[in-house]
């Protein structure tokens, strides 16, 4: 027998006749002593046998785990979640500029001088007014983005496929002005350009909007000695 | 090696000691002074329920992700113990060259070991956080996975989560405080899977096993565990370190080994561990689940122990009145012969182990039954 045929013998085996038992019964961690002496493979198997009907237990769904009181508060308006988007990034010690449109340049281009950054890595699809502010630097230099190399660079600029207020999170899907996964995660410093029509309350509705199909990366904070930093785009 | 000879060197290195209290601090202290999000305690009940449902249901599953899997042009193979998930990651990396490794539980129990993926990486070899069945997708807490080409996923076959959308649940249990790990990266697709057994289908079938098996490797356990602040990783062998490898070690490959029936006695019961397990593994009462159990496969020796022969003399003693109570006297004036001030601070022979790290009292001159006699 073939390892894969012989695992999956040993797993039905094993599991035979589980589906059929109450939740209760299977969520219980504690193993009573006398059942649990007695218990050895087959014994367990064979009591579950005798127990009642065969009735698929209520499962809690992802997202159950809320508290009632919560559900039924009123909806929070988008503005609380930037602004308790804002408030975790803070709580975490990252940098935290709120701009509007047209401060994007300005702004960014303070950060980058903030974080003493040389040389900067991009995608190559960023939106180039986002960088229109470095003219304004000395010395800083834009890495070609065809290049490679990455690593090379002091901090690297990109966009996000979305952010979430709850945990402070931004999460890049590869997708535009975000470039490879390497370029943002190479150089020590990274600063994400968030639009605030971009964050979501919860991680659950993060799940939901996001593509499984796609390389994800999740950065909730940076490591010590490295920099995530964050600017919010709003109105 | 038995857990207390193997712990012996570790238990001499206060340097070491102190820095894994250091690292253990550290990773508390990231989380929220606030105590976290509301209904942590819901979150933990949703991810014990998940993990339940996903080892009931595990053949199902496993079908699942490897249908998925193969249909994002990936290959999943399948190893029985340590030395097959070893030859078929070797059979995945080209060149035979030592890939770049994440480490995990499953990395460190099969014995794969090599450097962090980084800029350059070509073959990655992955312990993997979870393999979602719905989608193929391999989700490691490491941003690591962000670099290489390849990558061969080496993952326990209980890693499976059945829905894209109970990783949730199970991402935000990964740090104390329900937040979520610093760094997640998923990939679907292009992915070489091996899931290996290496006796994990022995400790699901039976209710203990099942448990254990619902762990998600967050180590919150090991951060809070005495035990392992003194002893360190080395001691509890080659499954994961802490209180959670102390219960799946002698699951998985049976209590009838001197290492793996020491395990579940490499433990205070202190409880810290159960209080902190996102997802609720009440790991103290499988470890006095898992101490009968050595009792027993003892009890079947054609050799007792010094300690079951000890056992069996009380037992004889003391069931019967009389013979008790001359036991009972008879005991009781050999102990006050090695009595110095009150206490007795070392017995002879093997019993020293006993007062190895404690003294006993000294029995009174008079027991309770002769002084409740002479008081009636």
């Amino acid at each position: 027998m073939n390892a894969r045929a012989e695992i999956l013998a040993k797993v039905r085996a094993a599991t035979q006749g589980l589906r059929a038992r109450s939740d209760a019964a299977g969520t219980s961690g504690a193993v009573t002593g006398a059942a649990a002496r007695a218990g050895q493979a087959g014994s367990a198997v064979a009591g579950v046998a005798g127990t009642g009907p065969a009735a698929e237990p209520s499962m809690p769904r992802p997202g159950d785990h809320r508290p009632n009181g919560l559900r039924a508060r009123p909806r929070r308006t988008h503005a609380d979640v930037v602004a308790r988007f804002a408030e975790r990034v803070a709580a975490r010690r990252g940098p935290l500029r709120h701009v509007t449109a047209d401060e994007v340049a300005v702004a960014m281009a303070a950060m980058l001088w903030a974080l003493d950054a040389r040389s900067v890595a991009v995608p190559a699809d960023l939106p180039p007014a986002w960088l229109a502010g470095l003219e304004t630097l000395d010395g800083v230099r834009l890495l070609d983005p065809a290049g490679g190399a990455p690593e090379a660079a002091d901090a690297a600029v990109t966009g996000c496929r979305l952010a979430i207020a709850e945990t402070g999170t931004v999460v890049l899907d590869g997708g535009r002005g975000q470039g490879r996964r390497a370029l943002s995660l190479a150089p020590p410093h990274h600063l994400c350009v968030v639009h605030a029509d971009q964050v979501v309350g919860t991680v659950r509705d993060a799940m939901e909007r996001l593509d499984p199909y796609r390389p994800l990366t999740w950065l909730s904070d940076a490591p010590d000695g490295r920099t995530l930093g964050v600017l919010l785009i709003e109105g | 090696m038995r857990f207390a000879d193997a712990a012996r060197a570790a238990l001499a290195d206060a340097g070491a000691r102190r820095a894994r209290r250091r690292a253990a601090a550290a990773r508390a202290g990231q989380d929220d002074p606030g105590g976290g999000p509301p209904g942590r305690e819901l979150l933990r009940q949703a991810g014990a329920a998940i993990r339940d449902r996903t080892l009931r249901e595990l053949g199902t599953h496993l079908r699942a992700l490897e249908t998925a899997v193969r249909d994002e042009g990936g290959t999943v193979h399948w190893a029985r113990d340590a030395a097959e998930a070893r030859l078929a990651v070797s059979g995945l990396v080209p060149g035979g060259a030592a890939p770049a490794v994440i480490a995990s539980d499953v990395t460190r129990e099969i014995g794969l070991a090599g450097p962090p993926p980084g800029p350059g990486t070509e073959t990655a070899v992955v312990g993997a956080g979870f393999l979602v069945a719905e989608t193929g997708t391999l989700v490691a807490a490491d941003e690591g996975l962000a670099f290489p080409r390849t990558v061969v996923a080496v993952a326990g076959i209980e890693d499976v989560v059945p829905r894209w959308s109970d990783l949730e649940v199970l991402l935000r249990l990964l740090p104390a405080a329900g937040r979520l790990p610093p760094a997640v990266s998923t990939r679907t697709g292009d992915l070489h899977v091996v899931l290996v057994d290496n006796g994990r289908t022995r400790a699901l079938a039976d209710e203990a096993g099942r448990a254990a098996l619902r762990c998600i490797h967050c180590g919150a356990c090991r951060d809070v565990c005495p035990v392992y602040e003194r002893a360190g990783p080395g001691p509890y062998g080659p499954g994961p370190a802490g209180p959670i490898g102390a219960v799946l070690v002698p699951l998985r490959r049976g209590v009838e080994g001197a290492m793996e029936a020491s395990l579940p006695f490499a433990s205070t019961l202190c409880g810290a561990c159960a209080d902190v397990c996102p997802v609720k593994i009440d790991i103290p009462s499988l470890l006095v689940e898992l101490r009968g159990r050595v009792v027993e496969s003892r009890r079947r020796r054609p050799v007792p122990t010094p300690e079951a022969l000890l056992m069996r003399g009380i037992a004889w003693a003391m069931a019967d009145e009389q013979r008790y109570e001359r036991t009972l006297g008879r005991q009781a004036r050999w102990a006050r012969l090695f009595a110095r001030d009150g206490r007795i601070a070392r017995l002879p022979g093997p019993l020293s182990r006993w007062t190895e790290a404690r003294d006993l009292p000294v029995p009174p001159r008079q027991t309770f039954r002769a002084w409740w006699r002479r008081r009636s």
